[in-house]
């Protein structure tokens, strides 16, 4: 699995970091940074949490 | 989040649960609608709502869009596609007129009925206006789609722009505005503003913020009237004076919406009254989002929060809890979050804080324009308030949530950045 963030859409709200905060952080820049692009198969509902969760829709998966 | 144990659907199809009615097609609606889905159920899930939209997000509304920098459109909260993916049956453009709650029947305002055997009731919540508000163009207040694509249009004239209410809507409003290089007043009643969210210290704070944006902000200013012939001209102030404006942005606050619930045999106060699994006094009907009260064990405290966050997860919890049935429910405990945006500062805020919380600015510093400030009560770290400093307030969030005692909070503040 791979974390797809579009940039051009994320707010820097940091709501994907309140529920993954191992995959995602809103660094001091005030830019999010994906941590962990491709997390193992068993955090997948976490992530899907987050993409529901991203009040911009910029965060999807893509499986590889 | 507490993870569905049992087959839902099994246990669901067990105690007669065929068909669930979600009211309210926003956030907290939509947010229940998937859980359901998620959860195995597979009988019928109609969402009523009241907006001709497909579900939408507000935030925007507040901030880019009404900058000019999104469009209206870009709003939608899901593709369409999603909802036939999700089966729902969406009655959009139809207002719940009444509920009969022995029945199990909803009465729409169109005239049709709605029978179900589980209701989530997610109505959310209409801004509040001033008594005797006359009918003059250029008074405006924010929610809707159309409330915004309203104010831009105005906004386009040039206009001079007074708010009322320097709660978070009237703030990004007037950042907006500013941005946009209107000349901006915002006038509230209260000696500082925000208080009661997050304190007088940081309501100060806040304040600041606008005046250095070139805001004219009047605090403890009480609204009289307005004043115009078609359209406003001013807004007359209770010390006898008054603010020249060819737009008023009224943001005072919302009410809950609970009308059509009058009489139906719900338990309303400040919201629909629920305990700590959302669920109802009427056995069958849950609650949740903006217009959800319920007993949020985190805090003890029977509480009402009107956040995008709260929306889905409490939206999600209610639509679990319902396919559990009253046994298996598991309290919905939150430690509550939102953000605003205004001007370039990033503000955020987790928690729950009361106006005599004591409060440390724990790292960096107000004037720099990036700090996290920390609320303290009763020996517990409550909540804390970010400018432009996410990482560590999300943070906190989850050390709130573990109950982190004042002092270890303030101890361990310097290892965390
Ligand atoms: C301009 C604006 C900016 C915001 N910015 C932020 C922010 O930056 N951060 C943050 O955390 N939160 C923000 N919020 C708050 C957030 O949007 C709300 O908390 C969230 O929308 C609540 O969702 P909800 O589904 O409970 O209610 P709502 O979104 O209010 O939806 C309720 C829906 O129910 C419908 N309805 C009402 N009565 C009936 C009826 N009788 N029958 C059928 N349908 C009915 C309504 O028409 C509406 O569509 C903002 C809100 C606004 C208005
Ligand atoms: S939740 Fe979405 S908008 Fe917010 S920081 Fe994460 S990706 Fe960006």
């Amino acid at each position: 699995m791979n974390i797809v963030v579009d940039f051009d859409k994320c707010d820097s709200n940091a709501i994907c970091m309140g529920v993954a905060p191992k995959y995602f952080e809103v660094k001091d820049d005030n830019f999010l940074y994906v941590l962990d692009e491709h997390p193992p198969e068993d955090v997948r509902s976490l992530i899907e949490d987050a993409v529901r969760q991203c009040p911009t829709g910029a965060i999807s998966i893509e499986d590889d | 989040m507490p993870a569905v144990t049992a087959a839902p659907d099994l246990d669901a199809r067990r105690a007669g649960l065929d068909r669930i009615a979600i009211v309210g097609a926003s956030l907290a609606g939509l947010s229940a609608a998937e859980a359901l889905r998620e959860a195995g159920f597979e009988g019928a899930v109609t969402l009523v709502g009241a907006e001709a939209h497909l579900p939408y997000d507000r935030p925007p509304l507040s901030k880019q869009v009404l900058a000019g920098d999104r469009d209206g459109q870009s709003t939608a909260l899901r593709i369409p596609e999603r909802y036939d993916e999700l089966k729902l049956d969406l009655l959009l453009g139809r207002a719940a007129a009444r509920l009969d709650a022995t029945a199990g029947t909803l009465e729409l305002q169109s005239g049709e009925s709605v029978g179900y055997d589980g209701l989530i009731i997610a109505t959310g919540a209409s801004p509040r206006t001033l008594p005797a508000t006359p009918e003059l163009d250029g008074i405006h207040t924010l929610r809707t789609l159309e409330d915004c694509l309203a104010l831009r249009r105005e906004f386009e004239a040039g206009p001079r722009v007074a708010v009322v209410g320097a709660g978070f809507i009237g703030a990004e409003v007037a950042a907006v505005a500013r941005g946009r290089g209107l000349d901006v007043t915002v006038l509230e009643a209260a000696p500082v503003p925000l208080e009661r969210a997050i304190g007088a210290a940081m309501g100060r704070v806040c304040a600041a913020l606008h005046t250095a944006h070139g805001v004219d902000l009047r605090l403890g200013v009480a609204v009289e009237d307005f004043d115009g012939s078609a359209r406003i001209e001013r807004v007359r102030l209770g010390d006898g004076s008054s603010i020249e404006a060819d737009v008023v942005v009224v943001g005072v606050g919302v009410d809950p919406n609970t009308a059509w619930l009058e009489g139906s045999g719900l338990v309303l106060d400040n919201g629909i009254v629920c305990d700590a699994t959302c669920a109802t006094n009427v056995p069958g009907i849950f609650a949740a989002g903006d217009v959800a009260s319920w007993h949020n064990r985190q805090y003890g405290e029977q509480m009402r929060v009107e956040h995008w966050t709260n929306a889905v997860e409490q939206g999600r919890a209610a639509a679990r809890n319902l396919l559990a049935g009253p046994l298996a429910a598991e309290p919905f405990s939150s430690v509550p979050y939102f953000w605003s945006n205004q001007y370039d500062t990033r503000i955020q805020f987790v928690g729950h804080a009361r106006p005599d919380d004591e409060v440390r600015v724990a790292h960096g510093a107000v004037d720099d324009d990036r700090f996290v400030a920390l609320y303290g009560r009763a020996g517990r770290l409550v909540a804390a308030l970010g400018f432009n400093w996410a990482r560590l307030v999300m943070g906190y969030r989850a050390k709130i949530a573990e109950g982190i005692g004042w002092d270890e909070a303030l101890d361990g503040a310097a290892s965390l950045e």
